[in-house]
């Protein structure tokens, strides 16, 4: 065994026992003795007043336990608060998990049955009246922003949420930005639109609480149980130390998980009045309506340039939908793009300013790439349009203004230091991937050709920003909470190794990536390894799975505590082999005396000894067991090059993805099966947006798109094979080289995707197709020649 | 109310269930055969998929939130929970499922793999197109499906090398005992040429 013998080996998945088997514990999976199935009435409006609601006949139903209103649990439900109020003066309404006065988007919870089963509780909201009446409905950003627009929340006297502004001259990391477009030769300006999406994971929302024994536990589909546990103790006034939450298998989440919910709080309360255990579960049609959604942004982006292609500046103004209220994140996702704007190029001025604005929609919040996705977007797009302009290919546009291999590490005009990265390698194995000098020639050969069929080739090249993170900049951007993470090992007296995480993985594989990070610093076999996570019981501390941070900080941590159980057992291992700690090394999972190849004792024959502790070291605490948190100092930088070739049918307006190429640069890999699987993922969601989901309201503010008739994720027969690889620029920052890759995939895939949409339609004056680009939108940009 | 008798896993229960009881909810809430779980409202999703006898007794895969618990008077069902054999020996779509990294969260795999069992059932040799398109009624949000694809056309391979059909035995109640935390999956294959290598 050597030391190197797990980390980047294709591993095959610890979890996949119980998943392919289905033997899985989903919240949903979970019953109680006595446990009350629970109903939510959704207001039909966007907009209005409850004048009157009523829930006596609902009560009244056979196998109805109790129905509870807004007003029934204002003493207790408390109100949902956004964790990163980005400015002093952000503007935040009070937002009750059932809604008491007055509801502001449809899909709001307005009052709660619980029955003794799940048919009778949805039974019985049909028998709950509500008196609603209509208020204004307030949609769109331009509108919401309008003089005299009617007011999402009246009391509040604006829709504007808050205004963010990030400028390189003022800050002192750039020049003014004024004065880099006031001296520019070219200077391109556009529009573009982020539309609404839903994350869509697969597994809906459920939740289930139960307030018997000394504490509450709270079993919920959540990526967040220890932000969950703060937040229900902080909100309602429960003790923190009595309550207990439990993410158990998790199914998916993109972000969409990232949140605390009016479904965990109505649930909370009601087993809090009940006294019994209860359990909530959404419908699919419940979810695409009141779980979080994504995106929604106008993007207006100036870039300012030389005619040799050389950027000056960039110019960002934001329009952000918060929806009706502030999620737990979701004023803070314009600020995780803002430092994103500038990619991978030396813009030597920039200017950023958002503004979150209210509608009467569902909230907005993270959705996998959160900010990310969108600022890539619109640089990528942006760089097309310049690269146009100045009659330069794509590639060598972006060649002209990237930052060197050997200009790492580098700080940007947004204030960051990229860590490492060599984007000319990435991008040199993509074009070879693809074959992109040929593609060019059949390209120009069909254009000339007039061919109905157009082909044209995407190109993005991206950075972002992973392991959120820093918890000093974390402050600094007043975010409510910390970035580090925790990591304990626990050595059983049989050699086998219980290790403690404090992210929550919701199908990232983290206990086969940690098991491997383990077995190679321990010396101990992968399968000796259990990775605990998601209880707060056992692992009562943690920052959890959001914005691939898990295995950039966490890993961290599980590195640093598997050092600390070496050095504690190092002088364990010196008495059994009757030799000075000094004179005692660790390698390939055993203690020896330097110079003495043969035997040696293994950590197991060290933890029997701590066990029994029948003869220790002088003074030693009998156990081996480590505890470790880390705080990075820095984020890790990930970078690739996506190269997309697609067809364009001129006369149908249909795109088909011919070929995909992903060349990524994710740092040292840890377990390449899961890379590839993270990359594949991310990839086919950036996918969807570009061409297939939008999440669309009707005037009255009803969402259309809430089935999975209507809000399509694409299926297996949409979509092509990818081809992947990668490049390595392992993190300095990291023991263990690695980056990040949970959102590498999304954020390069959309604009590689409508870059190639829109390139293949350049000979027709096109030079924007909006998302998603359907064959309705793409036919419709090809009759205007671009023109609205 | 209607009395159903109607067999699971290998073994029959007779209940009396509601009209208007989907199957998936019926094999939830009143059997326990909780590997069996919802994704969506509008069969859309395809994550309640499991194999039910038809009126020959032939097993074929359906969407259990698209029939009626009384509809299954008389039938057997099988989950992926009875899809392994004894000694909780995978079947072969099970295996390439694990060996492929075809599944992330694994909240579409139990309807995914049941649904590739049905695929392979009807073509024993699918182009990868025929299984984009056998699949197109299973959502999946994780993979992007690549490595599905690559799963289901491995377990095609492996079932006409051994000469079998993708049908699965059916299932004993012994055989659902082996699934249990120390169980564990069978030992790794060799790593492949699939497996993604950086560039030097």
């Amino acid at each position: 065994m050597t030391l190197t013998a797990e980390v980047g080996a294709p591993r095959r998945r610890k979890e996949d026992a119980r998943l392919i088997t289905g033997r899985t514990m989903w919240t949903e999976n979970i019953t109680l003795p006595g446990m009350l199935h629970l109903a939510i009435l959704r207001s039909p409006l966007a907009h209005a007043r409850i004048t009157r609601i009523d829930t006596s006949a609902a009560r009244q139903q056979p196998g109805v336990v109790a129905a509870f209103t807004g007003r029934d649990v204002a003493d207790i439900q408390g109100s949902l608060p956004t964790a990163w109020p980005v400015t002093a003066d952000l503007v935040m309404p009070d937002h009750p998990p059932l809604a008491v006065d007055e509801v502001r988007h449809t899909g709001e919870a307005v009052a709660v049955v619980a029955a003794r089963d799940r048919a009778t509780a949805l039974d019985a909201l049909a028998a709950i009246e509500v008196d609603y009446e209509p208020l204004p409905v307030v949609l769109g950003l331009e509108a919401a922003l309008a003089e005299g627009a009617d007011l999402v929340h009246a009391d509040k006297g604006t829709n504007r949420a808050y205004d963010w502004v990030l400028d390189s001259g003022q800050a002192g990391s750039g020049g003014a930005v004024d004065e880099a477009f006031a001296g520019a030769e070219v200077v391109i300006e556009r529009r573009y639109v982020q539309q609404r999406l839903i994350p869509a994971f697969m597994e809906p929302r459920s939740v289930v609480v139960d307030p018997t024994g000394d504490q509450y536990t709270i079993w919920s589909a959540t990526q967040v149980p220890h932000i969950l546990r703060f937040l229900i103790s902080a909100v309602t006034g429960t003790p923190e130390h009595k309550v207990r939450v439990v993410a158990p298998d998790v199914g998916g989440g993109f972000g969409g998980k990232l949140q605390v919910t009016p479904e965990e709080f109505i649930a909370f309360a009601v087993a809090r009045k009940l006294g019994k255990p209860v359990k909530y579960t959404e419908s699919r049609s419940d979810s695409l309506l009141s779980a979080h959604h994504g995106r929604d942004m106008i993007q207006d982006i100036a870039v300012a340039a030389r005619r040799d292609g050389t950027v000056l500046g960039l110019r960002v103004q934001l329009y952000a939908n918060m929806g009706a209220y502030l999620g737990l994140v979701g004023p803070g996702v314009p600020l995780l793009g803002a430092f994103m704007y500038g990619g991978i190029y030396k813009f030597p001025a920039y200017r950023f300013a958002c503004t979150g604005v209210f509608t009467n929609t569902t909230l907005t919040d993270a959705y996998r790439g959160a900010g990310r996705p969108e600022a890539t977007y619109a640089l990528e797009r942006i760089m097309d349009e310049l690269a146009v302009e100045l009659d330069l290919d794509p590639i060598e546009l972006r060649r002209r203004n990237w930052i060197g291999k050997e200009e790492f590490p580098f700080t940007t005009s947004a204030g960051l230091t990229y860590d490492s990265g060599d984007y000319a390698a990435a991008t040199d194995r993509a074009m070879t991937l693809l074959g992109y000098d040929e593609l060019r020639r059949e390209q120009a050969a069909r254009r000339a050709a007039n061919d109905p069929v157009q082909l044209g080739i995407g190109v993005s090249t991206y950075t972002e920003m992973c392991g959120l993170a820093p918890s000093r900049v974390l402050g600094s951007l007043r975010y409510g909470a910390g970035g580090w993470e925790s990591a304990s090992i626990r050595m059983l007296p049989t050699g086998k190794v219980e290790v403690v995480t404090g992210t929550s993985p919701h199908g990232q594989g983290h206990e086969t990536a940690w098991s491997q990070i383990v077995a190679d610093q321990l010396g101990v076999p992968f399968d000796d390894i259990e990775v605990l996570h998601g209880d707060t019981r056992t692992a009562y501390k943690g920052m959890d799975t959001y914005g691939s941070r898990s295995l950039a900080v966490g890993g961290i941590a599980l590195y640093n505590a598997c050092q600390k159980v070496v050095e504690k057992a190092r002088p364990v291992a010196a008495k059994l082999l009757e030799a000075d700690p000094a004179d005692v090394e660790f390698a390939d999972g055993r203690y020896r005396v330097r110079g003495t190849p043969d035997g040696g004792k293994t950590l197991a024959d060290c933890a029997l000894a701590v066990f029994a502790a029948h003869d220790l070291p002088e003074g030693m605490e009998p156990t081996l067991d480590a505890d470790a948190v880390y705080d990075p100092v820095n984020f890790s930088f990930p970078h690739g090059t996506h190269l997309c070739a697609a067809e364009v049918d001129t006369q149908t307006g249909r795109v088909t993805i011919r070929s995909y190429v992903a060349v990524d640069d994710v740092g040292k890999v840890i377990n390449p099966l899961i890379v590839e699987g993270q990359v594949h993922g991310g990839v086919v969601q950036g996918i969807a947006q570009a061409l297939f989901e939008e999440a669309v309201y009707d005037a009255d503010g009803n969402l259309l798109t809430g089935t999975f008739v209507d809000y399509t994720p694409p299926s297996a027969a949409d979509l092509p094979d990818l081809v992947t690889d990668r490049t390595e620029s392992p993190a300095p920052g990291h023991p263990l080289g690695a980056k990040g890759v949970g959102e590498a995939g999304t954020i390069a895939a959309t604009p590689a995707v409508v870059n190639a949409v829109v390139d293949a339609l350049r000979p027709y004056g096109v030079n924007d197709v909006p998302m998603p680009c359907t064959p309705e939108r793409v036919w419709q940009a090809i009759q205007t020649g671009g023109r609205p | 109310m209607t009395r159903i008798s109607l067999t699971v896993d290998g073994v029959r229960y007779d209940d009396d269930v509601e009209a208007r009881t989907l199957l998936v909810h019926h094999l939830r809430e009143r059997l326990g055969k909780v590997g069996t779980v919802v994704g969506c409202d509008t069969s859309n999703c395809g994550a309640c998929t499991v194999l039910m006898s038809d009126a020959d007794g032939t097993l074929v895969g359906v969407k259990s939130c698209a029939v009626l618990a009384v509809q299954t008077d008389g039938r057997t069902v099988l989950t992926i929970e009875g899809l392994a054999g004894p000694d909780n020996t995978l079947h072969p779509v099970q295996r390439a499922f694990h060996e492929r990294h075809a599944l992330q969260c694994g909240f579409c795999t139990p309807g995914m793999i049941m649904a590739a069992v049905d695929l392979l059932q009807d073509n024993p040799d699918p182009t990868d197109a025929e299984i984009r398109e056998g699949l197109e009624g299973n959502l999946c949000r994780c993979t992007g499906y690549q490595n599905i694809v690559r799963a289901v056309r491995d377990a095609a391979e492996a079932l006409r090398t051994a000469g079998t059909s993708a049908s699965p035995a059916p299932p004993t109640v012994e055989a659902g005992e082996a699934g249990t935390p120390d169980a564990g999956l069978p030992p790794e294959q060799v790593p492949d040429e699939a497996v993604p290598q950086p560039v030097p």
